[in-house]
């Protein structure tokens, strides 16, 4: 896979997720995706965002243009220092939740986006990457 | 040129075969276009092998030149097979189209080497000709490709949009009839258009007639559902009306309930119940 | 700070969010709401998300507490203006808001809120006032 131009911004306050959100659906749609996509892929990334604030004591996302062959894609890195998580696909449940949300995070987010891959390791922090193609 | 007297392409197909492979493989594995991702050295190796084997019997007939000869039929049928699965797993054209491409390579070494007398200096000026030419092919073949594919898609979306119109039979009523399979790419733009449809007309209901389709598998039932739920969440109620007995009984078998949706059996029934809904009533003129 | 304004008409609330909402800007809506409900004794609250692009499960969870708290406190909630492409994301995130009333627009979520409000009223006339 092949990045095309990349960005990085921080996630220490809930604004940064309003900011970080509205970039991809903005960069989403001067690259002409179609409505749907931005906004599963906002509202994926809104979550993860979230989790990285709320969960891991903040961190940053870098997003990502991507070509892979003849295909186009946005992806997203949600990268946090944080506790971790012990147990991974517990936390991909839905209705698991250590906080204040409905616990639809992990697992909603991955339904809403092409590809999701989750890294997470106790005492080291939680990275999770999606993509969406156009 | 007789079969007795062997052609070195032949000669070269059948004595190295081995040296043939290696090259090969090593020309695949270092280049640009490898795809790694897709397809893995054991499979790509398998499948060099497999060619050079066949290309080794097709040549032995001694036509060397005409592959639409029927000694030619077998490598006609790898080449087929292999085109087919590599468009599967995601392969560009040219980037199938260098796999053969790139046997050029080791096969012009070998036969160099069987010919120690040709000169260098020909030999390279005529090697980087050939593979000019290659490049400037594969880069039509790649333009001419994209371009095919914009208009196909294009037509794809027309024909989308064209078997599927989202009619407005009343004032704050919408009927969306379906006609012919539903597959879940269609599925969905289908519905997109039928919510977009209820805000612009602002229409409290929305019935979904699926008289026409003949086939309903979990997914689409999914989308169905889904798409009642999305209007909802809108604020208009959806109505699926034209569930044939052996749709019911395969969303049943499925384990797929429409327990939460309105259902009717034909679009009469269902438009009935819309009048209904919104406090009309269809009557008969008393004749004079 | 930042506010979402609420507006009242008669005995309904009305909000219009025209802003992006984050969790704190989301979290003051439903604290200021529930407040006003009780200090306007309202009997409806219509909130406008028509402007809305992006509705997360945060978002979500905020509108049905707002449905439960309000329900609570005497008044009904309806939210209107969805959008499509946020319908369709927020069924995929697996949140169906099954406690919330929705209408389309403005016009036909008040028309809503005033049939959902002489509902109550009757009920409320045959069993007594809630305690």
């Amino acid at each position: 896979m092949k990045v095309l131009s990349h960005e990085t911004l921080p996630l220490r306050q809930p604004e940064d997720v309003v900011l970080v959100r509205n970039k991809v659906r903005n960069w989403m749609q001067e690259e002409g995706y179609r409505l749907i996509a931005q906004t599963r892929l906002a509202t994926a990334v809104s979550e993860l965002a979230r989790n990285a604030l709320d969960y891991g004591g903040g961190g940053v996302a870098r997003l990502e243009k991507v070509q892979n062959g003849s295909r186009e894609g946005i992806r997203v890195v949600i990268e946090d220092r944080g506790p971790g998580i012990a147990d991974v696909e517990q936390a991909m449940r839905d209705g698991y939740t250590t906080g204040s949300g409905m616990g639809l995070g992990l697992g909603g987010a991955r339904r809403l986006v092409d590809e999701f891959e989750i890294w997470s390791q106790p005492g080291q922090g939680t990275r999770v990457t999606i993509v969406q193609w156009r | 040129m007789t079969s007795e007297q062997a052609n070195p392409i032949a000669q070269v197909l059948r004595e190295h075969p081995q040296d043939l492979l290696e090259q090969w493989i090593q020309v695949q594995m270092d280049a640009p276009w490898v795809r790694l991702d897709l397809i893995g050295e054991a499979e790509i190796r398998a499948q060099s092998a497999e060619l050079i084997e066949l290309l080794g019997a097709a040549c032995q007939s001694g036509n060397v030149s005409d592959i639409q000869a029927d000694e030619w039929g077998r490598v006609r049928d790898f080449l087929r097979e292999l085109s087919r699965s590599r468009a599967t797993l995601g392969f560009s054209p040219t980037e199938t189209a260098q796999f053969v491409l790139s046997f050029k390579m080791p096969l012009i070494n070998m036969l160099r080497q069987a010919s120690p007398s040709l000169d260098m200096q020909v030999w390279q000026t005529m090697w980087q000709a050939s593979v000019l030419v290659d490049d400037l092919a594969l880069y039509l073949l790649d333009v001419y490709m994209t371009s095919r594919e914009q208009v196909i898609k294009r037509q794809q979306m027309e024909l989308m949009e064209l078997s599927t119109p989202v009619v407005q039979v009343w004032e704050g009523i919408l009927v969306l009839p379906i006609i012919g399979t539903l597959d879940t790419a269609r599925t969905q733009v289908v519905m997109e258009n039928l919510l977009q449809a209820i805000v612009e007309t602002a229409s409290d209901i929305a019935i979904i007639d699926i008289t026409g389709v003949p086939m309903v598998d979990t997914s689409v039932a999914q989308h169905l559902i889904k798409t009642v739920t999305a209007a909802r969440l809108m604020g208009a109620r959806c109505i699926v009306s034209g569930i044939r007995p052996q749709i019911a009984q395969t969303m049943v078998n499925l384990g797929v309930t429409f327990a939460d949706i309105t259902t009717r059996a034909s679009l009469a029934d269902a438009l009935a119940y819309a009048f209904a809904q919104l406090n009309m009533r269809v009557t008969r003129n008393e004749s004079s | 700070m930042e506010k979402i304004p609420i507006l009242k008409l008669g005995d309904l609330l009305l909000v219009s969010i025209q802003v992006d909402m984050h969790d704190r800007l989301a979290l003051a809506l439903q604290d200021d709401l529930t407040g006003q409900v009780v200090k306007h004794k309202a009997r409806g609250v219509l909130i406008d998300i028509s402007a809305l692009e992006i509705v997360d499960s945060f978002i979500g969870r905020m509108l049905s507490n707002i449905a439960a708290m309000t329900r609570t406190l005497g008044a009904e909630t309806v939210v209107v203006g969805m959008r499509p492409a946020v319908a369709i994301t927020i069924v995929e995130l697996g949140m169906a808001l099954n406690d919330v009333h929705t209408a389309l627009n403005v016009e036909k979520g008040i028309a809503l809120l005033e049939s959902l409000i002489r509902e109550r009223e009757a009920v409320e006339a045959h069993e007594g006032p809630q305690p």
